[in-house]
């Protein structure tokens, strides 16, 4: 059942100071801009989400993905995929091990496997790119990879923590509209958090602050 | 994360591994030097064994060696290693210095005194570099060099392989520490370089190499391949006639020596607290020095000029030595004050080829069962760190250099006689865990900076594609950490490799390494054998060290985000 991500309840707090706090429903294909600055509460947000929240914070409320509470699962069994500010691309291993890497282990066999990773590079505009060293990509040409690896781990919803603040101008708009693109076309609920007033513009939406009050820009 | 359950207890079983030796072997030589030791037939607590040592003539000589010979090399050595840092950091030639010294932590002790000895001696290189045209000398002169009744040798001996070790730690420390800033600072308001260094920066380095400068005290006090090599004979220091005593054929001695460890034991725990409060004394006059405000900008030229020259003395002195070694395991006939041999030749090599493998093989096999164990706790703790939070206190980091603080004579002897009681003794499996004792702190101080610094968010993403936390270990960090990982087992093996004591006293004299086969020799004086088994000694943990930079470099030549600065 593709219900989508929500967040129910949720409230974080450190040391008595409440730093997050939203009620909030992710539609498949919608993405939701959490925007605030520095130290507001944002990544802490996502490590909520993704079941790495540090021992210092406190956290009530539940977590639900597709109708199931994911609260108390492990990151890895969440199948929550996040994409960092910085990319996080495994430097021991090539595109196309990246990309493996990510692949769930139900799709068996090396040549369907390795079929899955050229289909996921060819959709990024990296045909070819499989056997090349990650540090020799270009900053959008790992942007890109990046997103593929976590697509291609199949994830149930996507957390975008300011993954476009580091490209230039021309890639930042370009890569912007490609993570946009994929997260309509596979019906992902998508959680963006930036404080870039353009990048919360561009992708549409509602946007909210960590204290879940509407934000219009 | 809260996988991996079974590591949470790998702290403490490494912690055990560390203490319970440490502890049990204490205890051991405590026993028997109050007499008690049933097997031998001590069943009664006595003072003889005290009695016996008092009654020694060598007994205060012996223990004075110990003590003038440990805090001289350590003063020394803590002096050159500071003065270096100071007076050249972050300078193109101190990234030379570090590079001329870094290689000389791999060679062991007793190699490194070999080839001092073979540099230094009346018939030495130096010796024959200078006759007979500066020294008139057409014959070895009749004057005692090394075996010095001071210990001067062995000092020079423990000073050129400790000053890289501090220099390490030094180094190690100044990352954690804002030293550039804080010397800049002080060089903006006039102070020289060397001088603002020790004012600024030393201040703050030191508390964080004060555990390796008690390692380097208390081993410098205790040694027992150097001395044996270039020590004293009459008296030699304490921990050499300790060993006398042990290996003596007249059991009833052990309890002699027992007492005599634990005398030894007593020493380096009042020199240790002697140099505490002597860091307290040095301090305040520290301080007060610092509030008169003398620039000391004038010294800078000297000092950098003495700290350059002690620096290449004491890199000359091993690479040099190694020469001499290398040359004298070749050498065919060789007259003084001839400087090369006259013809060179692989007699003796090929003559002792079967004694050779043999040694090299059990050092092999000991070195890499030791730091197989040594490594798999290392890992395994630095992972229940990172896995469940846990935190390395300092306590935890005193646990971790008390092998390396008790001095080896104090507790190898007493861990002797339970691998007897419990028949372990003598078996190479023995050998390895005593070895695994030693070799763990130095796996673990070099490993955990590496793995700590690791970026986690590469964990963290792993774990977002579905990665477990064996996968992340696997499959993203170990091979992420591959060079760091090897290079620490390169330590780890160097370690074991100059370890004589634990394989002479565990192994009950019948598992023979390069280092104890290389010491056994000393005392007979054929250059030509100890050349070789020195030379192999030198060679084993360098090559340890080579395929710790090839085999990285080798599987990531394609990987520029590996490359060595990472």
């Amino acid at each position: 059942m593709k219900d989508g991500l929500h967040i129910l309840e949720l409230e974080i707090a450190q040391r008595g100071r409440v730093l997050v706090s939203l009620d909030l429903k992710i539609a498949p294909g919608e993405i939701v801009t959490i925007m605030g600055p520095s130290g507001s509460g944002k990544s802490t947000l996502l490590s909520a989400l993704i079941g790495a929240l540090a021992p210092e914070f406190e956290m009530r409320g539940h977590v639900l993905l597709n109708g199931i509470d994911i609260t108390d699962l492990s990151t890895r069994q969440r199948r929550i995929g996040l994409l960092f500010q910085d990319d996080t691309l495994f430097p021991h291993l090539s595109v196309g091990a990246n990309l493996a890497f990510a692949l769930p282990p139900t799709v068996r066999g090396k040549g369907a496997r390795m079929a899955r990773v050229e289909r996921a590079l060819l959709d990024a505009g990296l045909d070819g790119f499989s056997g090349r060293d990650p540090a020799t990509l270009s900053g959008g040409q790992r942007a890109r990879v990046s997103l593929m690896r976590t697509l291609i781990a199949e994830p149930n919803a996507l957390l975008l923590d300011e993954p476009f603040s580091k490209l230039d101008a021309d890639r930042r708009t370009h890569i912007r509209a490609f993570v946009v693109d994929r997260v309509r076309q596979r019906a992902l609920p998508a959680l963006l958090v930036t404080h870039d007033a353009e990048d919360a513009r561009a992708v549409g939406g509602r946007i909210l602050d960590p204290l879940g009050r509407e934000i219009s820009l | 994360m809260n996988r991996g359950r079974p590591l949470r207890f790998a702290p403490l079983l490494t912690i055990l591994l560390l203490i319970g030796p440490v502890g049990a072997g204490v205890l051991g030589t405590l026993a028997p030097a109050f007499g008690y030791l049933p097997a031998l037939g001590g069943v009664s607590v006595t003072l003889d064994p005290w009695r016996d040592l008092m009654a020694w003539q060598g007994l205060w000589p012996a223990a004075w060696l110990s003590i003038s010979t440990g805090i001289g090399a350590t003063v020394i050595s803590l002096i050159i290693s500071t003065l270096i840092v100071a007076a050249w950091q972050g300078t193109r030639v101190f990234a030379f210095v570090m590079r001329a010294l870094s290689p000389l932590l791999s060679v062991p002790h007793a190699a490194a005194a070999f080839g001092l000895a073979f540099l230094i001696a009346p018939s030495g290189w130096i010796s024959r570099a200078l006759s007979p045209h500066i020294t008139g000398w057409e014959r070895p002169p009749d004057i005692l060099i090394t075996q010095d009744p001071m210990g001067l040798s062995m000092m020079a001996a423990l000073v050129v392989k400790e000053v890289p070790f501090l220099l390490l730690m030094t180094m190690a420390a100044l990352g954690q520490t804002d030293s550039l800033r804080m010397r800049m600072s002080a060089q903006v308001l006039g102070y020289g370089r060397v001088w603002g260094w020790l004012l600024a920066v030393f201040p703050r380095v030191y508390p964080q190499i004060r555990l390796p400068i008690y390692a380097v005290l208390a081993y410098s006090m205790s040694v027992v391949d150097v001395a044996l090599i270039l020590g004293p004979t009459r008296p030699p220091t304490l921990s050499v006639q300790v060993l006398t005593w042990m290996s003596d054929p007249d059991l009833s001695l052990r309890f002699q020596a027992a007492a005599g460890a634990v005398l030894q034991l007593g020493l380096v725990l009042a020199a240790l607290f002697a140099w505490r409060s002597a860091e307290r004394v040095v301090a305040r006059l520290g301080c007060g020095i610092a509030m008169r405000g003398h620039r000391g900008a004038g010294g800078d030229a000297a000092s950098r000029g003495v700290a350059l020259s002690l620096a290449m003395i004491c890199a000359g002195a091993v690479l040099f030595g190694l020469g001499a070694l290398t040359v004298w395991s070749f050498a065919g006939l060789w007259q003084f004050p001839d400087l090369l041999p006259q013809q060179l030749s692989l007699r003796v090599w090929m003559a002792q080829s079967g004694n050779l493998a043999a040694a090299t093989k059990d050092t092999v096999i000991i070195g890499v069962a030791a730091t197989g164990i040594a490594l798999l706790l290392v890992i395994a703790c630095l992972e229940a760190e990172y896995r469940h939070g846990l935190r390395t206190s300092g306590r935890a980091l005193l646990l971790l250099y008390i092998p390396l603080i008790v001095p080896q004579v104090a507790f190898l002897p007493g861990l002797s006689i339970f691998a007897i009681l419990t028949g372990v003794d003598g078996g190479i499996a023995a050998v390895i865990m005593a070895h695994a004792v030693f070799v763990l702190p130095y796996v673990f101080l070099s490993l955990a900076d590496p793995w700590r610094a690791w970026d986690q968010r590469l964990g963290l993403a792993a774990q977002t594609l579905g990665a477990g936390a064996e996968r992340v270990l696997w499959g993203v960090r170990l091979p992420m950490l591959l060079r760091p990982v090897l290079t620490a087992a390169a330590v780890g093996f160097a370690v074991s490799v100059g370890q004589y004591l634990p394989t002479l006293l565990i192994g009950a004299g019948r598992i023979e390494t390069l280092t104890t086969e290389a010491v056994a020799l000393a005392s007979g004086g054929n250059r030509r054998l100890i050349g070789m088994y020195a030379l192999l000694q030198m060679v084993t943990p360098l090559a340890a060290f080579t395929v710790a930079i090839l085999v990285p470099s080798l599987i990531y030549r394609n990987r520029r985000g590996l490359s060595v600065s990472v």
